[in-house]
């Protein structure tokens, strides 16, 4: 299996969420980068950006359609590729804590669900380095699908899995590829050592728990941005 | 009539005549966990690879060959790298900014072949053609492994492919590769030389240098993969006459010469 940044020697730590869309996993590691932030530490939160070539990719096949489970993961790999040797890699060098809002996982997850086998996925995403620590953000799948579908979103074609020919129903056919994601998380919870947080508490219950366990794992001191 | 159908027809008399050839269907299989939803039975033509350097003939040989072939009355379908509708154009400019990590790329690289793969190839093969591919998985993981990248991880990417049913690997040594190309377009290419990899400023050292590099990967490949290796320093017409040899046996259903999963 592949190893953490810790034993690979980084100085830097990786600290990632992951959980269904309404789970409020995007809420706690913000939380979590506002206060390693006051602390004064060299914090990175990174976000989704991809370059602008990946992108024009990504973009054209959804757009058209052409996109089969497998070059569907394939882009998407590429796409973390270039972030992860751009942005993550290099900030981990220089000792950087940093958050990451969904990581290899979400693609596991996914791809998956659409077909592709569980051991090519981890293997195309094995250049990869995984998290120090891993928050899985478990809520009641139906208090997650309410969260977003509640507020009756345009759901693009692959959020919504159609492109699985579940339902032709948008929102029914979000409903069942949403299930399935969550069991695919639920399986890989134990594979990969997620600390498992319950999302049906209260924000700051998560939250203290977050920050407890960060700092039990981790040496802070560490990264103060003064040194 | 092209010069290379009239060529045909004096050499192989058997051609002139209607009868045509029904190739035996023999058995498919990826060489790794393969693709979702795909049924291996249906693909009743032929995958037929050719694999070479810049300079060793590879396109005018399968040009040679398409003829051939269609004049046997097969259907051909060609494909190459860098040729997907999904990708194509930003891998083009990725490679004139040499912007991309060598990770990255490589997975640009497998979306391309994927998208091919599965919309062209595959396709095709259901129909019951014969694919011509120029260039297939073979350089792209000779490539990337002269960079350094682990093949086990290669291996595992390029599980998705298909084996085909016949490679061809046209060999010349680099000191004569670099010859013909300079007797055609009068410059080197920048990754031909594989200038990214800093062996040498000097472009026609670095070409050597990279060019024996990929032969003695392909070579080790070869081993696994039991794809034929073809002496392309011979004239246009005896390379090709042998690769339809081979090819008339691939066609005929002998397996002897069949390349392996790896």
């Amino acid at each position: 299996m592949t190893r953490t940044f810790a034993d690979l020697g980084f100085p830097g730590r990786l600290i990632a969420v992951e959980g269904l869309d309404g789970s409020g996993k995007s809420t706690q590691i913000y939380l979590l980068k506002r206060w390693l932030e006051m602390r004064g530490l060299k914090v990175f939160f990174s976000e989704w950006n991809s370059s602008a070539l990946v992108k024009s990719a990504t973009s054209k096949g959804k757009k058209q359609n052409l996109l089969t489970p497998t070059t569907f993961s394939l882009i998407h790999a590429t796409d973390f590729a270039d972030r992860y040797e751009r942005q993550l890699f290099p900030l981990l060098k220089a000792g950087y804590l940093v958050l990451c809002d969904r990581y290899i996982y979400t693609a596991f997850a996914r791809d998956v669900v659409r077909g592709c086998p569980p051991a090519w996925v981890r293997g195309a995403y094995s250049f990869a380095a995984r998290p120090d620590i891993t928050f899985f953000f478990r809520s009641h799948l139906e208090v997650s699908l309410s969260r977003i579908l509640d507020n009756r979103p345009t759901l693009k074609h692959h959020e919504a899995g159609m492109d699985l020919g579940l339902s032709a129903d948008p929102y029914e056919s979000f409903r069942i590829f949403q299930g399935r994601i969550f069991e695919q998380y639920l399986a890989m919870s134990t594979e990969f050592d997620f600390v498992v947080v319950d999302a049906n508490q209260r924000i700051e219950e998560q939250q203290g728990l977050v920050r407890r366990l960060v700092e039990s794992r981790i040496n802070l001191e560490q990264f103060s941005a003064s040194k | 009539m092209t010069r290379a159908m009239a060529r045909t027809k004096r050499s192989r008399p058997a051609s002139a005549d209607a009868a045509v050839l029904v190739p035996k269907v023999t058995p498919k299989r990826f060489f790794g966990l393969g693709l979702p939803g795909v049924d291996l039975e249906k693909l009743t033509g032929k995958l037929i690879v050719v694999e070479g350097a810049d300079g060793s003939g590879r396109s005018t040989q399968i040009a040679r060959l398409v003829q051939w072939l269609e004049a046997s009355g097969h259907h051909t379908l060609q494909v190459g790298l860098k040729r997907s509708t999904l990708v194509s154009e930003e891998l083009e400019t990725a490679q004139h900014g040499n912007i991309l990590s060598r990770t990255t790329l490589s997975l640009f690289y497998a979306t391309d072949f994927a998208d091919q793969l599965e919309n062209n190839i595959l396709p095709a093969l259901r129909a019951g053609s014969m694919v011509l591919a120029d260039r297939y998985i073979y350089t792209l993981m000779v490539r990337d492994l002269v960079r350094g990248m682990d093949e086990g991880w290669l291996k595992n990417l390029y599980g998705i492919a298909l084996v085909p049913d016949a490679v061809f690997y046209l060999e010349v040594r680099p000191e004569i590769l670099v010859q013909r190309v300079f007797a055609k377009q009068q410059a080197l290419d920048y990754w031909e030389s594989g200038m990214d990899l800093g062996l040498s400023r000097d472009m026609f050292d670095s070409f050597l240098q990279y060019q024996s590099r990929m032969r003695d990967t392909f070579r080790r490949l070869q081993r696994h993969y039991r794809f034929d290796i073809i002496d392309a320093e011979r004239s246009m017409d005896e390379v090709n006459a042998e690769l339809r040899r081979r090819i008339e046996a691939v066609l005929a259903g002998d397996l002897t010469r069949q390349p392996a999963a790896g």
